[in-house]
């Protein structure tokens, strides 16, 4: 679908979710603040103007009751989509998350679903610490039953809402904060980017760069470092972690013979792990890439500028990285940062 | 305890819930007596002693109207109307069960009965309960909705979410507790620094009722009372029900020789099991006719469960997702 109509990625979310509404009464939006004046950063703007204080409504500080009067809203019949401004606060409702959702439709022997989408937002940069900080999904990625979907783009922000929110099971959409600032051709009419298909956003013949969520953005600026320099990576964004088109990443790894998976969460048991596992057993009758995690610190998220930009992969060191594999052993390069390419910062004040 | 029925003088009434009572209850006995053969292939929380909760409260209901209950569940899914047969057959992890095999005893299901499924883990469909009711208020709907849960429960955090919101909503969910005092092994006062259920729930703002000594006639009038004003738009209400586990947390036998509980407790319990003392006042005759169609249905159910077969193995799959 082509357009020349750029939206933010704020206002994707908030164009998706407006449609959806109104095409679907069943629908409803809730959670913490998105009916107060900041709207949740904008995302939910507009809305309960347009559809009133029963389908649009701020919750109390419940997000474990909330989550399973979610649960409970599917199970009769509407399509809730309950929002938590900080991805961390999802953690309260874990039981709900895991016990009920995810288990819903099997434990009932098919009797009902449970179609539920949780929007979470994961922050960084500007001392937001180690509780508004973290990218959570692997968690969810390891429970049957429930999706889960990381968009980069505004393109995808909106198709991929309009497609959770259409999903019969619960989806577990994470944004990342950052990713807000971007802005991108952004169709108007609705459109869904379905379950299961990630996306070749550059095509490269050395490397294999994957980047989720927000260090898809990194993962592409460190493409152009490269380029720089002679290496051609290829920059596959997975789009959805559940279910994952292991087949599209291990395509590209088996072609280029190196994989370099950038994830915005923790390596251990993380996203990434499951990434290479799952290429390294698709292709284990072949030649077996080169390959190799980049994630966060193994450390809380500090507050202070001076080691925050330790914790985070960034463009530099993922080309850096990604310079090591094609070229074989630690070569010591890094790139001098670049104007063109440098990381959009939150400033603050919150 | 039958004081207020005898003035009542409601026959119908009490065949109504001496069949409920009666039939759970033999229900319960019979998968006691199943349960060493090894045929039922899921734990067992059985409702003995307390199917008058289920059967009071759900005597009030309409069919349209759902309950939301816990793992000891098996008198709320057969009060509510649940399918007796399926749930046979799910004990036995049959694919004619409920939920298919899938679920068994702490996940019974009938969506068309009502029965919206109940969870193992604590409190967990209290808050599922709570939707559901948001659901049907925003419709414009007369429905209703129960929430079984225990003492225990009352002290999750999701319990008191959840009473909050509903009362904020001014939600159509009654709220039942059925307090048997002991959460597994442990008694409510090594628990709770004060025992007042009912005084911690009227500060969510919605009115309660304490039912004591298992009063199934007693429980039936406050949950019709309630259910009433809520199909006019009335609030949430909660209920407290006194009653007592005769068997062990889970399985088929008692658990007095633990040393947790006396048997003398148990004593004015079992003076006053309702479902003898509701039969004792049936016409005989009368009695005897829902004895001899409850055992027969209970002897149908058995057989369905031990025909029905096992799922197949790609049953293992399917229903992970719609």
């Amino acid at each position: 679908m082509s357009t020349d109509r750029a939206l933010s990625f704020v206002d994707a979310i908030r164009e998706a979710t407006d449609q959806e509404m109104a095409r679907d009464e069943r629908v409803l939006l809730f959670g913490l603040d998105v009916d107060d004046p900041k709207a949740i950063l904008g995302t939910t703007k507009g809305l309960v103007e347009r559809y009133g204080r029963e389908r649009v409504f701020g919750t109390p500080l419940s997000e474990d009751a909330m989550t399973g009067a979610a649960v409970g809203m599917a199970l009769a019949g509407l399509r809730p989509i309950h929002v938590h401004i900080r991805m961390d606060f999802v953690m309260l409702a874990m039981n709900q998350l895991v016990n009920m959702a995810a288990k819903t439709h099997y434990m009932f022997g098919g009797q009902e679903s449970c179609p539920l989408v949780v929007r979470s937002i994961i922050g960084k940069s500007w001392g937001q610490g180690a509780q508004h900080s973290q990218g959570l999904y692997s968690f969810f990625m390891h429970v049957p039953g429930l999706k889960v979907v990381a968009p980069s783009t505004p393109y995808d922000a909106k198709g991929c809402l309009a497609a959770a929110v259409r999903d019969e099971n619960p989806v577990m959409f994470v944004e990342h904060r950052i990713l807000y600032y971007q802005r991108g051709p952004v169709p108007e009419a609705s459109y869904e980017v379905k379950p299961g298909k990630a996306r070749v956003a550059i095509p490269g013949s050395d490397v294999t760069i994957v980047g989720i969520s927000y260090m898809q953005v990194e993962a592409l600026r460190a493409q152009r470092y490269l380029e720089a320099v002679g290496v051609s990576a290829e920059v596959i964004d997975p789009i959805w972690l559940a279910p994952l088109d292991v087949d599209t990443i291990a395509a590209s790894a088996a072609k280029t013979g190196r994989l370099l998976v950038v994830d915005n969460g923790w390596s251990t048991c993380g996203a990434s792990a499951e990434i290479l596992s799952a290429v390294y057993e698709k292709l284990q009758d072949s030649r077996l890439p080169k390959a190799r995690r980049m994630a966060f610190a193994p450390t809380p998220c500090p507050t202070t500028p001076s080691l925050e930009k330790l914790f985070y992969p960034n463009a530099r060191t993922i080309a850096a990285a990604a310079y090591d594999l094609v070229k074989g052993g630690p070569r010591g390069w890094l790139p001098e940062e670049r104007a063109d390419l440098k990381d959009i910062e939150f400033k603050g004040p919150l | 305890m039958l004081a207020g029925f005898m003035k009542q003088g409601d026959t119908a009434l009490n065949a109504r819930l001496y069949r409920a009572l009666y039939r759970i209850r033999r229900v319960e006995e019979e998968i006691a007596r199943v349960y060493p053969t090894d045929k039922i292939k899921s734990p067992v929380h059985l409702s003995i002693g307390q199917e008058g909760v289920a059967v009071g409260a759900c005597e009030a209901l309409e069919p349209h109207d759902v309950v939301f209950g816990s793992y000891r569940g098996h008198a709320m899914y057969l009060a509510k109307g649940g399918d007796l047969r399926r749930m046979i057959a799910e004990l036995y992890g049959k694919v004619d069960g409920c939920a298919r095999g899938k679920g068994g005893s702490m996940h019974l299901v009938d969506v068309a009965r009502g029965v919206m499924g109940t969870s193992a883990v604590v409190a967990t469909t209290i808050p599922n309960a709570v939707g559901y009711a948001y659901a049907i208020k925003l419709r414009r709907e007369r429905r209703v909705v129960v929430s079984f849960l225990g003492d225990g429960a009352t002290e999750e955090g999701v319990f008191h979410e959840s009473l909050n919101f509903a009362a904020l909503k001014k939600l159509p969910i009654l709220f039942v507790c059925e307090n048997n005092r002991y959460a597994i092994h442990t008694h409510q006062r090594q628990r709770q620094a004060t025992e007042d259920i009912c005084g911690r729930v009227r500060t969510h703002g919605m009115p309660t009722e304490r039912i004591e000594q298992n009063d199934v006639l007693a429980l039936h009038g406050a949950a019709r009372r309630f259910v009433g004003a809520m199909r006019e738009g009335a609030g949430p209400a909660f209920i407290e029900c006194m009653t007592y586990r005769w068997l062990e947390h889970v399985g088929p036998g008692e658990d007095f020789a633990l040393g947790f509980r006396e048997r003398e407790e148990a004593s004015s319990w079992k003076a006053g099991d309702p479902v003898k003392a509701l039969g004792d006042k049936m016409d005989p005759a009368t009695r005897a006719q829902i004895d001899r169609e409850v055992e027969a249905e209970i002897a149908a159910a058995v057989d369905f469960a031990e025909s029905s077969a096992f799922p197949s193995v790609e049953e293992l799959h399917r229903h992970v997702y719609r």
